[in-house]
């Protein structure tokens, strides 16, 4: 059995390991959890659930910043 | 003999139960590059500054969001959801924009139209409900439409944006009588957002008695935006202190200045 799973990143598929945190999907990207919020099947996961919450085939997860906006 | 420069009095700014000091808001869109934008803002005086909620580019992860070039501890950011069509969506980028963790203010935009951005005004009212409930303190950046300002303003928001003229067109302020009808009805803050592209526009537009203005073309499209920023700061104190200094009766025909009498035979 494969121990990697399809997940939609950002609109964008990607490969992450079977049964990975949120956390840790976003340590793999080098992405601060202080500096995004992550969507997780359009839920908003907040920052101290990250940890707890894993990622399963076919989720699709959305992670935003602030950018330049009038 | 001294002078002195006496100060107008004037009530706070104070939207949602908070006050601020400036009633020039400014934008982050567009810039030519961070550090423009960062001495284009502090030029301002701008303490409230807008911000877009956008996904991460997971390509290039060093490129820092904005909030790497601008201090949150000494701006009051005010996220957007500028790019929104529906009322869900913009409820959507709303809870998002809350999430990161400022504040819970959110300038609602849900756009109608492609070419003009013009305000879906329907859906603007049905994302308000639904934000207003939620505890969101809603700034609704809608047309220049009292009926809708009235509307919004019975749903709940804490503050009523009628456009000056589209998004980025710079056309300045085409309807002074809706603006000013708007001011006069409402009971919340009327800030204008949008269509202001040089220091006239901004004066003019305060002399209407409205609380404030947002802007972000007009500085990040100048020749020089630190500049234009400096001269936008100066144009929203000139136009505010011009409105409450209340300005001569217009009249259709001249009257001189000087004596009538004393003239040489």
């Amino acid at each position: 059995m494969n121990d990697m799973v399809e997940v939609k990143v950002n609109g964008e598929s990607r490969a992450v390991a079977r049964g990975a945190t949120l956390l840790e999907l976003l340590e793999s990207l080098a992405l601060d959890p202080r500096a995004v919020v992550v969507e997780h099947n359009r839920t908003i996961v907040r920052r101290p659930a990250l940890a707890a919450v894993t990622v399963a085939p076919g989720d699709a997860i959305e992670l935003v910043h602030f950018v330049g906006g009038g | 003999m001294t002078t002195a420069v006496e100060t107008i009095r004037d009530v706070p700014f104070t939207i949602g139960g908070r006050s601020f000091h400036s009633r020039l808001m400014v934008g982050t869109g567009k810039y030519r590059d961070n550090d423009t934008m960062a001495r284009a803002i502090e030029a301002s005086g701008a303490e409230i500054v807008t911000v877009a909620v956008r996904r991460v580019d997971l390509d290039r992860t060093k490129e820092e969001g904005v909030l790497y070039h601008l201090d949150a501890k000494r701006y009051f950011l005010l996220a957007n959801t500028a790019g929104c069509y529906t009322a869900e969506d913009a409820v959507r980028y709303a809870r998002l924009a809350r999430e990161a963790g400022f504040n819970e203010f959110i300038k609602l935009e849900v756009i109608g139209d492609q070419e003009t951005l013009l305000p879906d005004v329907q859906g603007l009212l049905v994302a308000t409900r639904t934000l207003v409930a939620e505890g969101f303190k809603v700034l609704a950046y809608t047309n220049e439409d009292l009926v809708t300002a009235l509307r919004l303003e019975d749903a709940g928001c804490a503050a009523v944006m009628p456009l000056a003229s589209p998004i980025g067109s710079g056309l300045g302020l085409l309807n002074p009588f809706g603006v000013r009808t708007i001011k006069r009805r409402l009971q919340v803050p009327v800030v204008v957002d949008a269509g202001v592209g040089t220091a006239s526009d901004a004066c003019l537009t305060m002399e209407q008695g409205v609380d404030g203005i947002l802007m972000n073309t007009a500085l990040a499209a100048a020749r020089d935006p630190v500049a234009m920023a400096r001269a936008m700061r100066q144009a929203v104190e000139a136009g505010r202190t011009a409105y409450l200094a209340g300005r001569m009766p217009k009249r259709e025909v001249a009257m001189p200045s000087s004596p009538l009498e004393g003239m040489l035979d």
